[in-house]
């Protein structure tokens, strides 16, 4: 799958970090960052919660 | 210009009056009449206490949408926000700004709400928490929960993480217990208010000539940079100070009282070693308990279709979270505390750009009070009938005044 990440509708609320810290970290203001943007399948369920519980709807899941 | 309900009937019945009573013996659940609003459909009507009638937008899906939509407000002065009372003053803080002033206000105070930040303050929390069950043990073997270990230990956290010295921590929590005390006349409320701006500008200027790594000196060093004045940055310390206290000690004892009065659902808390059963545990509760209640306020910028209705600019909207977090079509028997569902993708911290921004530690937090409390309290009961409890259903937040405990 290809995940993007808008970081300037980021409002640091950490809970894609919570679903999958090893798709998502922040930076020391807590904006997010995407580690990964191509993710193995596998990861597929928790990188959705992420996408899910993104309240700024700033994260995009393609395939 | 008047709204009325939109119905297919000839006769269209007044909008029900918001916010509606909760139901006698059922101190946990939503309104019986704001959940029958749920079932009737998507966008409702309801009339205020100044006659205005706001859009009541009842399904978690339009919920979430439409917290997150740009075309709405959280402007408390703009025109048609339908505002629980009488709106006084002009200075508001963040929370009711729309951005871009809001998200620049709001990325001041982000970083030591990070995750990782967060984490590396739990063997702090544990502490205190501990440190007050120490107390409660070493005392008679009953107290009020409330009194002794739910407002503390948000108050001794909130300390920790501005950068309150140890000395000071009695000064500041009787003035936070002020703050939201249902018995302080509105002159003691503006005192204790006063006492802590003051005391943390004081603290803030020696935060200043010595960094420490706390939230003060974070803002200290923004104070420096000329982003904001010191006022300001002391305001936003009791900012955070208010919005953190009362709600996570309302959780704490209402989460308590909740877990009593479900024994079932107690022992698997109480007997769970699994860090990850003891987080779903706290999702599950916010989820159930929705302490928010009352709806969340916006208005409309332009027009918005949504659930087939059309919410015109300028109208007002409320987002009951609380009925949300029971919608049937997203949690299966919802009106069900069970500790083992997933609850994540509740809306009990809201959503969109104001989303609770103390999320994190409110959720350490009471994943530490959680997993300690009752195992090391086992024999823990209430003290008193459910009946001759005494809830906030005219507070802000939702919750329980006292809550008497044995053990």
């Amino acid at each position: 799958m290809k995940v993007t990440l808008d970081q300037d509708k980021c409002v640091a609320s950490g809970q894609c970090v919570v679903a999958a810290d090893d798709v998502f970290d922040q930076d020391d203001d807590g904006i997010a960052v995407l580690l990964d943007p191509t993710p193995p399948s596998d990861r597929a369920e928790d990188v959705e919660q992420a996408a899910a519980v993104c309240p700024a709807l700033a994260i995009r899941i393609q395939g | 210009m008047t709204s009325t309900v939109r119905t297919g009937g000839a006769q269209a019945p007044s909008a029900p009056e918001f916010p509606m009573p909760r139901a006698e013996g059922c101190p946990f659940d939503p309104p019986p009449a704001l959940k029958k609003e749920q079932e009737q459909g998507p966008l409702r009507k309801v009339r205020l206490w100044d006659g205005t009638t706001p859009w009541l937008v009842t399904r978690y899906a339009d919920q979430r949408a439409l917290l997150a939509d740009p075309r709405t407000s959280a402007d408390i002065t703009r025109p048609g926000y339908p505002s629980s009372a009488p709106v006084r003053g002009s200075s508001f803080g963040f929370i009711l700004m729309d951005d871009p002033e809001h998200a620049r206000q709001r990325r001041m105070v982000t970083a030591p709400f990070t995750i990782k930040r967060v984490e590396a303050m739990r063997p702090a929390v544990q502490k205190i928490v501990d440190g007050l069950i120490d107390d409660m043990l070493a005392g008679p073997p009953r107290a009020d929960l409330v009194q002794a270990f739910a407002l503390p230990v948000p108050s001794l956290v909130i300390c920790e993480l501005l950068g309150v010295p140890y000395a000071d921590h009695d000064f500041f929590q009787e003035n936070s217990k002020i703050l939201i005390s249902r018995s302080a006349a509105p002159e003691e409320r503006g005192a204790a208010h006063a006492k802590l701006i003051g005391y943390l500008d004081e603290l803030m200027g020696h935060k200043i000539a010595r960094p420490a790594d706390d939230l003060l000196s974070g803002l200290g060093t923004r104070v420096g940079a000329g982003e904001l004045s010191r006022r300001e940055a002391a305001e936003t310390g009791v900012l955070l100070l208010i919005a953190g206290h009362e709600t996570t000690a309302n959780m704490i004892a209402l989460g308590t009282l909740a877990l009593l009065e479900h024994p079932d659902q107690l022992a698997l808390l109480r007997d769970s070693d699994d860090p990850k059963a003891v987080a779903g545990a706290v999702e599950e509760l916010l989820r159930y308990l929705n302490i928010t209640h009352g709806g969340r306020r916006r208005v409309a910028v332009e027009d918005i279709e949504i659930g087939g209705e059309v919410i015109r600019a300028g109208e007002g909207i409320i987002v009951p979270n609380d009925i949300g977090n029971r919608d049937p079509e997203v949690f299966a028997d919802p009106d069900r505390l069970d500790l083992g569902r997933d609850a994540r993708r509740h809306v009990a911290f809201g959503f969109g750009v104001h989303q609770c921004l103390g999320q994190p530690l409110a959720r350490m937090e009471l994943q530490v009070v959680y997993s300690t409390l009752y195992r090391r309290i086992p024999t823990l009961r209430l003290d008193a009938g459910l009946e001759d409890l005494s809830f906030k259903h005219d507070g802000a937040v939702y919750g329980v005044y006292e809550l008497p405990v044995a053990w």
